[in-house]
């Protein structure tokens, strides 16, 4: 090789040119591309599919109402416990993440200095690359009998403590996307407002959260979807009581964890019960798509272009 | 207390020295108000405060929890935790069948995303030609990227388990994880070779090259360190996810230690999922889980750590 001239190297790249793998090379490319697209198209086939049995043999007065109970011999599906319990555990998670992580991204990109900012993000990184299992663990063996010295009636089950951990392992989420989005409001914006005497508060508050507002509720709204699909903190924390209520020191059940709770109880291929997963698997599928869709179409179209 | 003083005397001279010096448009003299601009200031540092003090709770957070279940692992994480198979004796039981299995899912899990994502971002990168089927693509990962987990757990469960009847193996627990983690590898890969300078191929094609050379020759060898990053993040996602294995109904105690990717396994996560929700029998799970986590998260950190090195050593700037 060293040897060749250039003059030599190049025609020898002419004569080798192969045209097959010119012609070939795109479309094994383009098929391996479409695994990711069949996989979309798997994963809405099998929920539709299995759910439309699940449909056709509940009426759907039965899914709307607050009787789930799965596994007696005359099973009922009212989904609404489920629905219930998903939601309060997403409140309070966005209760807990939405305000910290909104802070800490105010802290980050307008008031740390460089050397600060560069030990605080790689912890946030950290805090959001453990595996949910640990957070799992952790509300499990920590935060719940932490929380049953404040009240005392709390149960070893309760959504109180998942939410709060859930809404811990959103925070890294919000943080980060929130603080792309105000450093990405320009300079210049952020100059002039502090030039005119504004405090770094101010400057904050009525110029760089209204520039970059786009992007902050694209990040809340992707927390919420995160919070909604979040499976094993719920599963180990929150249990499995399939009760309709609002007390948020009791047990109750998301629809992420009545999918691990039925299928790890192997329920059998065929029954109602089986199928009642995918129904429940399509409601989480359409809701979480459905708020990925909303962010994106709102740091799409609420976007200030400077 | 002293700089605060000096601080606080400098904004009363400016103030001072700004209303006897300036005057507004028409001649009109402008007071300004020391009480107003000492409580903006005063309300910026306590914002301020605020601020930092709600980033600190994400570090105390994270202290709690590590030192929580490093103190909990403490006396059961050893050598013959390690190497020991599980066992309902807690003292006896140990994780080994869940290293081998967590070593044999990434067996399944490495070549298959790394074919796949890099192909995938191979196509849309250089060969997809701008228009409604490369956006599809994109979009359809984005989104894909975004799917809770639990509902790949349900796919994987009709498709790998049911259709193609692999049960709750390794194989069927691979391929789940693999179409999982697919985003994250097509979409580093793509950054990867976005960011190799146009100046390359040009130079490649100068001499004569054709574009499959001078992508497998050129653009991969540049862009290989960006994708075992983002690679190796994949399957640092792929060793912590719990939820689609559990769905794939992977049994409560596995004694056998597999041997093949068609045999059923547990992996750190499922085993850690079990041992948590056994401490209402047995108090000392907790300590196993414990172990189990410390194992989990050494092993993630590692991981974490090799991909930072290869970023900042490897990765060229042009």
């Amino acid at each position: 090789m060293g040897k060749n001239s250039i003059r030599e190297i190049i025609q020898n790249n002419i004569r080798n040119k192969n045209h097959f793998s010119d012609k070939v090379m795109p479309k094994v490319f383009f098929v391996m591309a479409s695994i990711s697209v069949i996989t979309t198209f798997g994963i809405v086939y099998t929920l539709i599919f299995d759910s439309i049995k699940f449909f056709s043999q509940v009426p759907i007065r039965e899914v709307f109402s607050t009787n789930l109970n799965p596994l007696s011999r005359d099973p009922s599906f009212g989904f609404l416990p489920l629905l219930n319990g998903t939601l309060l555990t997403t409140i309070i998670a966005m209760i807990v993440a939405v305000p910290v992580g909104m802070a800490a991204a105010i802290y980050l990109s307008q008031f740390a200095s460089a050397k600060l900012r560069k030990v605080l993000k790689p912890i946030l990184e950290v805090l959001a690359g453990i595996p949910t299992i640990v957070y799992g663990f952790f509300a499990y063996s920590f935060v719940t009998p932490l929380l049953m010295n404040l009240i005392p009636s709390l149960g070893a089950k309760n959504a109180l403590s998942p939410g709060i951990v859930m809404g811990i392992m959103i925070i890294p989420m919000v943080a980060s996307l929130s603080e792309d989005a105000m450093n990405a409001v320009p300079t210049i914006m952020k100059d002039g407002a502090l030039g005119l005497g504004s405090t770094k508060l101010e400057t904050t508050l009525k110029v760089i959260i209204p520039a970059s507002i786009s992007g902050i509720v694209a990040s809340i709204v992707l927390g919420i979807s995160r919070a909604i699909g979040e499976t094993m903190i719920v599963t180990i924390a929150s249990g499995s009581s399939k009760n309709f209520t609002f007390d948020i020191t009791q047990s109750m059940q998301t629809m992420t964890a009545y999918i691990v709770e039925f299928t790890s109880g192997d329920a059998g291929s065929g029954t109602v019960g089986y199928y009642s997963l995918y129904a429940v698997g399509l409601i989480l599928f359409v809701f979480t798509l459905g708020m990925n869709l909303i962010a994106q179409y709102i740091s799409r179209k609420y976007r200030e272009e400077y | 207390m002293n700089s605060k003083n000096k601080k606080d005397s400098i904004l009363e001279k400016d103030v001072d020295s700004m209303n006897d010096n300036k005057k507004g448009p028409g001649g009109k003299r402008v007071t300004f108000n020391k009480n107003r601009i000492s409580w903006r200031i005063g309300l910026n540092n306590f914002a301020k405060h605020l601020f930092s003090l709600s980033t600190v709770f994400a570090v105390v957070v994270l202290v709690i929890l590590l030192f929580q279940i490093i103190k909990g692992s403490i006396g059961w994480l050893d050598w013959q935790f390690l190497t020991s198979n599980l066992s309902i004796f807690p003292e006896k039981a140990g994780i080994i069948g869940a290293i081998v299995g967590t070593l044999y899912l990434m067996m399944i899990v490495i070549p298959v995303t790394l074919i796949l994502g890099v192909s995938t971002a191979i196509y849309l990168e250089e060969y997809a030609i701008e228009g409604r089927i490369q956006r599809f693509i994109k979009v359809n990962i984005s989104n894909l990227a975004s799917v809770p987990s639990v509902i790949f757990g349900l796919l994987g469960l009709t498709v790998f388990s049911r259709m193609l009847s692999l049960g709750s193996s390794i194989m069927a627990g691979g391929l789940t994880m693999s179409l999982l983690v697919l985003p994250i590898v097509v979409v580093s890969s793509q950054e990867a070779l976005r960011a190799v300078p146009g100046f390359l191929r040009e130079a490649s094609y100068g001499m004569g090259a054709d574009k499959w050379t001078t992508i497998w020759r050129v653009v991969l060898p540049v862009s290989i360190p960006g994708i075992l990053t983002g690679a190796i993040l994949a399957i640092s996602r792929a060793i912590g996810e719990t939820a689609p294995l559990v769905v794939l109904g992977i049994p409560t105690l596995i004694m056998k230690i597999p041997t093949g990717v068609l045999d059923d396994f547990t992996v750190m996560p499922i085993q850690i999922y079990y041992w948590t929700l056994d401490t209402v029998l047995t108090p000392e799970y907790a300590y196993l889980a414990s172990a189990t986590i410390v194992v989990l998260l050494l092993t993630l950190f590692i991981l974490n750590s090799v991909a930072i090195v290869i970023r900042n050593k490897f990765q060229k700037t042009f």
